[in-house]
């Protein structure tokens, strides 16, 4: 990862032209201007993704990997072209370790159906950690009824870090798997996962992570953090929905039996018996979101022009700037504190509930999230029903965040 | 009307003083009907306890955890139902979630009609259904769990 105190954020006109790719950040919401802080949900998109499926369907729309016919091959040129930059983006040894999915929540599901009911058996043990979102929670959950494994968590500390010390006590011979986000999206905890894919491979164990929040905010290099399994969503990489991403390292790949059945995942079928196709296509029934992920591959390049390690030190000035305008405010409480933070900033205020604080910032343009984010084993260890959640992406801006606490304000005046 | 003016039909008086000082809020011994109520979406959650006696709700408390619009609707809701008779209470939910989801006459519903401001909020609508789908729990299926996720 490159030293990020040495990386600038972006200069005002930097920062302008950026806002302009989006076309998304024009709108006008409640007669206001869209301050949209909700990127945690979901990121805008540039004009390039948008004219990039738009063009797919106009000038070279086929289904991939069937036809000689000329469009066909087009279209299997530019999925498999996306299928690269994916690669390069994630620093993966082979192509054959790029599993195209219909989001993070697929690939999770993927994993847990195909290779946890080949790997688990009774009394081993999946560990998760109280961060995690419902997506790294409920697909352990349905493999662990199904082959008897077990789940067990890593607690995290007062500052919503993870536990020192915590995944020592954890990790025994029958730990098979460690699921683990890379940036928790209810309080923007950054893990160390290049330590604990270390201390757990010296256990045994595989590690899968959770990139869904990370992916657009950080730097991702899968040989150096020597992952076996990171899952991601282009929608959250300013990329378009019903696509996502599986990586898995090849020998790992190799050994998982087939998650879901129907065409392009076969080589033969006959009714007697079926062999399946090459890595990673085993992987990839029936026709992807080919659109979708030919677009994806423009969002990509998108945030390499500009930089991963730029957003994230964009980000981390803008993360900072609101932690330290909302701990400023004395009936503001800012949720976790933790060493490392990434991006995204929930709190709770005295006099309201997280949705009336929410419907309040709306009705001046700024759109937040609230409620308990997919967090509910979270939430409940914290004590809380829910939270309201700003989360930052490339476009955001310094005013945006003094509109959030300008905001407050107004709730104060119909709440207190 | 404009947006600022949906908000303050929303958050008007009378449910802002609800929200803060919520009538009946608390826990009833003689309940003989009780019901349990949740928003999975949002975590809010209402407990309703019912006295019935004779077809009528003698007595009615609750304790719940939410947003300025759920316990409104919750101590507005005890209130109006508080002395009614079961069949009375459910004609009044059948007014309130005609209020809520179209157009209708509100006259009838007297301070129940403070909440027809969510109908301007889509995505608030279930915070002020909450109770009322407990009630209707409490008084058909006592002792249920019911949701704002089960009803389409
Ligand atoms: C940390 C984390 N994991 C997984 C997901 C699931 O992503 P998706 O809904 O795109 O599959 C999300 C999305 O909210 C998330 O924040």
């Amino acid at each position: 990862m490159p030293h990020r105190s040495l990386v600038a954020p972006f200069s005002d006109t930097e920062l302008e032209a950026i806002r302009a790719d989006f076309p998304a950040l024009g709108l006008k919401v409640r007669g206001q201007n869209l301050a949209y802080l909700d990127n945690a949900a979901t990121t805008q998109k540039p004009a390039a993704v948008i004219e990039a499926e738009a063009a797919f369907y106009r000038t070279q729309n086929a289904n991939v990997h069937r036809g000689v016919h000329y469009l066909s091959q087009i279209a299997t040129e530019l999925f498999e072209d996306a299928r690269e930059t994916v690669r390069r983006f994630l620093n993966a040894k082979s192509r054959r370790e790029i599993v195209f999915t219909k989001g993070c929540t697929e690939s999770i599901n993927l994993v847990a159906h195909s290779w946890g009911a080949k790997f688990l058996k009774p009394g081993d043990e999946i560990v998760l950690s109280q961060l995690e979102h419902h997506s790294n929670i409920v697909p352990w959950q349905l493999i662990a009824e199904r082959t008897g494994a077990v789940l067990r968590v890593w607690d995290i500390d007062e500052n919503c870090d993870l536990m020192q010390g915590g995944l020592d006590e954890l990790l025994s011979e029958r730990t098979k798997i460690v699921a683990l986000t890379h940036i928790a999206n209810g309080t923007g905890t950054i893990n160390p996962i290049k330590q604990v894919i270390a201390q757990c491979h010296a256990a045994g164990a595989k590690v899968l992570i959770d990139g869904a929040q990370a992916a657009a905010r950080t730097p991702l290099d899968m040989q150096l953090i020597d992952a076996d399994f990171y899952a991601l969503s282009a929608h959250k990489l300013y990329g378009p929905t019903g696509v996502g991403v599986l990586y898995v390292r090849e020998s790992v790949l190799e050994q998982m039996p087939p998650y879901q059945g129907g065409g392009d995942m076969i080589r033969t079928v006959s009714f007697d018996r079926t062999t399946y196709n090459d890595l990673p296509y085993r992987f990839e029934a029936g026709t992807p979101n080919v659109a979708g992920v030919v677009a994806f591959r423009q969002a990509i390049e998108y945030v390499q022009r500009i930089g991963l390690d730029r957003i994230f030190a964009h980000e981390k000035e803008l993360t900072d700037f609101a932690v330290q305008s909302l701990n400023a405010e004395p009936d503001v409480k800012t949720i976790g504190n933790p060493k490392n933070r990434a991006g995204i900033v929930a709190f709770l205020i005295e006099c309201a509930h997280p949705h009336d604080v929410a419907t309040i910032l709306d009705s001046i343009g700024v759109a937040v999230r609230s409620g308990h984010h997919c967090n509910m084993p979270l939430m409940k260890r914290l004590g809380i029903n829910g939270t309201t959640r700003a989360s930052f992406g490339v476009y955001n801006t310094k005013t945006e965040v003094e509109r959030l606490i300008e905001g407050l304000k107004k709730v104060r005046e119909i709440f207190q | 009307m404009t947006f600022e003016g949906e908000l303050s039909d929303l958050y008007q008086q009378v449910i802002l003083d609800h929200s803060k000082h919520p009538r009946n809020a608390g826990s009833l011994d003689s309940a003989n009907r009780r019901a349990v109520g949740h928003n999975p979406l949002c975590g809010d959650q209402i407990v309703l306890m019912l006295e019935v006696k004779d077809g009528v709700i003698a007595d009615v408390k609750f304790q719940s955890s939410g947003c300025a619009i759920s316990v409104a609707s919750a101590s507005l809701m005890s209130e109006a139902i508080k002395g009614k008779t079961v069949q009375e209470a459910e004609l009044m939910f059948r007014k309130f979630h005609e209020m809520l989801t179209g157009a209708c006459d509100t006259s009838s519903l007297g301070k129940l009609s403070a909440l027809s401001g969510t109908r301007e909020f889509p995505m608030r609508v279930k915070c002020a259904t909450l109770a009322w789908h407990t009630l209707e729990a409490a008084l058909n299926n006592p002792n249920q769990t019911v949701t704002t996720e089960s009803d389409a």
